[in-house]
């Protein structure tokens, strides 16, 4: 595996299983009286989000302190970045302190990239979302759960060859469309995005989905829904007429639900938006593993950290 | 595989290419290595007044088998069926900061621990780190009344104050030589525990 995860793309299938496998043993650990595994003991782990995140944050956080790193958390918001500082200050301070992982969210696409080539740190760096670039553990926690249902045995060593999912929503704004059309093309199942034409980034041809602007025509053979939050803090342009129409033609009622296959799931990153693109029935039904998915983001990201920083590093100088 | 130590078992080492200077001797054979898990079984047994206490695990990766093993025959000698665990020590190793990071084995437990009688299974006893290891692991997931270890080879060079309660047998060797256990389960080939020793003294 690289040195940092940045992109879905970066991870090759021997690496994507390799991840999910980790993930699935470092999921019973929440099971257990002590949920807590000495590996990255005298690690530092910097959660540094310049973005508002709740669940991803906290993932992360419970992640590192399961696995006894030492966590810093630095928001944007009261630090000195909102006294103007830069990046790469804000990165050359957490260098000085030592940090083993930087887990960075970023409003600009490629910062997290620009932060792991630079030489301003010599911590891995962990793209925990970048604009409306790449979310790579979302599509991580996502791909496992997906494997954990329609795998067989639980999954474990397997791909997701065969298998449909389709991602309806704000394709253009979301990072983890992204993220999720990449890793799970790599682990070769079919992916369609849904979304309305003004809602597709453009030169989404050119990615390894299928794209469709109409959700009815795919839900017979999905194995896999994810329904996208609708973005209000970046609905600024006119995407869609309405919330009423978008919600009729792009969101997941328990009509169109049961229309899915038997085996189907529901998924959603989260926060939802209740009513808009999920039906508050669907959201609670058996077929949603949402709650699910909170579960399993932190087994991954336990598993990213792990195989990141839990070997040699670099300046510990690899036999 | 070869077994550098009793270290990091879990890894699957490059197969050692034959070579004029390596010689391989053969020390237990399959026949061997039954009777000395039967005897081992009947220990166990006599030791804690039967089974009824006893949680086996087995330490990944050819403790598994060998756990595996003397279940089954303490489930005969006791007339009910007798499952074993495994114990995956990665996350709890001394060296883990000297090598990329390793992938993890299967854990599972078949019973809870506490109060039991832990009995650790693994292959090879020597510096006895996997076994700190795995007594750091135990007790995060439980308070056993006693913990105890078998082991099919003890072969010396200890490096920590831990001793084996069973032991198939001991092998006294050299740090230049290397002991080397194949099971069926795991290796695909008979059951065998040779030295695989280099004339040259440089080993591998």
């Amino acid at each position: 595996m690289k040195k940092h995860l940045l992109s879905a793309g970066d991870l090759t299938r021997d690496d994507a299983i390799r991840v999910l496998d980790t993930a699935q043993e470092l999921l019973g650990v929440a099971q257990r009286p002590i949920k807590k595994l000495p590996t990255l003991r005298g690690r530092t782990v910097v959660n540094l989000f310049f973005e508002d995140s709740t669940r991803t944050r906290i993932s992360f956080e419970a992640a590192a302190k399961r696995l006894s790193a030492d966590v810093i958390n630095f928001s944007a918001k009261g630090s000195s970045v909102s006294k103007g500082e830069s990046l790469k200050d804000t990165a050359m301070t957490l260098q000085a302190m030592g940090a083993d992982a930087v887990v960075i969210r970023h409003h600009a696409s490629g910062a997290p990239h620009r932060l792991a080539t630079a030489g301003w740190t010599n911590g891995a760096v962990v793209n925990a979302g970048d604009g409306t670039h790449e979310h790579p553990t979302q599509a991580l926690l996502d791909a496992f759960t997906m494997r954990s249902h329609l795998g067989t045995d639980g999954g474990v060593g397997q791909d997701l060859a065969g298998k449909n999912v389709t991602i309806v929503g704000d394709v253009l704004h979301s990072r983890v469309a992204r993220s999720n059309a990449l890793l799970l093309h790599t682990l070769g199942a079919n992916v369609t995005l849904v979304a309305p034409p003004t809602l597709l980034p453009v030169g989404v041809d050119a990615w390894p989905v299928e794209t469709s602007y109409n959700l009815d025509d795919s839900l017979e053979k999905a194995d896999a829904v994810m329904m996208l939050r609708v973005q209000r803090e970046r609905m600024n342009a006119s995407y869609f007429p309405s919330a009423r129409e978008y919600s009729r033609r792009y969101g997941l009622d328990t009509a169109r639900m049961n229309r899915l296959p038997e085996h189907a799931i529901v998924m959603h990153p989260g926060p939802m938006n209740r009513g808009m693109e999920i039906g508050a029935d669907v959201a609670d039904s058996g077929r949603s593993v949402i709650v699910e998915q909170v579960t399993n983001g932190v087994a991954v990201r336990m598993a990213v950290l792990y195989l990141l920083v839990g070997g040699a590093t670099n300046d510990e100088g690899e036999a | 595989m070869v077994h550098p130590a009793d270290g990091p078992d879990a890894v699957p080492g490059p197969v050692l290419p034959p070579s004029d200077e390596t010689s391989v001797r053969t020390v237990l054979d399959d026949g061997e290595i039954h009777r000395a898990l039967t005897r081992i079984t009947h220990e166990i047994l006599e030791r804690n007044h039967g089974s009824a206490e006893v949680v086996l695990l087995g330490i990944p990766r050819r403790g598994v088998p060998l756990a595996r093993r003397i279940a089954r025959r303490m489930g005969e000698v006791e007339g009910r069926e007798i499952h074993a665990g495994a114990l995956d020590v990665t996350m709890y190793r001394d060296d883990l900061r000297m090598k990329p990071a390793r992938p993890l084995e299967h854990t599972e437990m078949p019973d809870d621990v506490d109060d039991k009688i832990v009995v650790l299974v693994d292959d090879v006893l020597m510096s006895g780190r996997t076994i700190r290891a795995a007594l750091d692991a135990l007790g995060d997931l439980g308070r056993p009344r006693a913990v105890q270890l078998a082991v099919l080879i003890d072969r010396g060079h200890r490096e920590l104050p831990i001793r084996a309660d069973y032991v198939g047998k001991n092998l006294p060797t050299a740090l230049t030589e290397k002991v080397r256990v194949q099971l069926t389960e795991v290796d695909e080939v008979d059951d065998s525990v040779s030295i695989v020793g280099s004339s040259g003294g440089g080993a591998a």
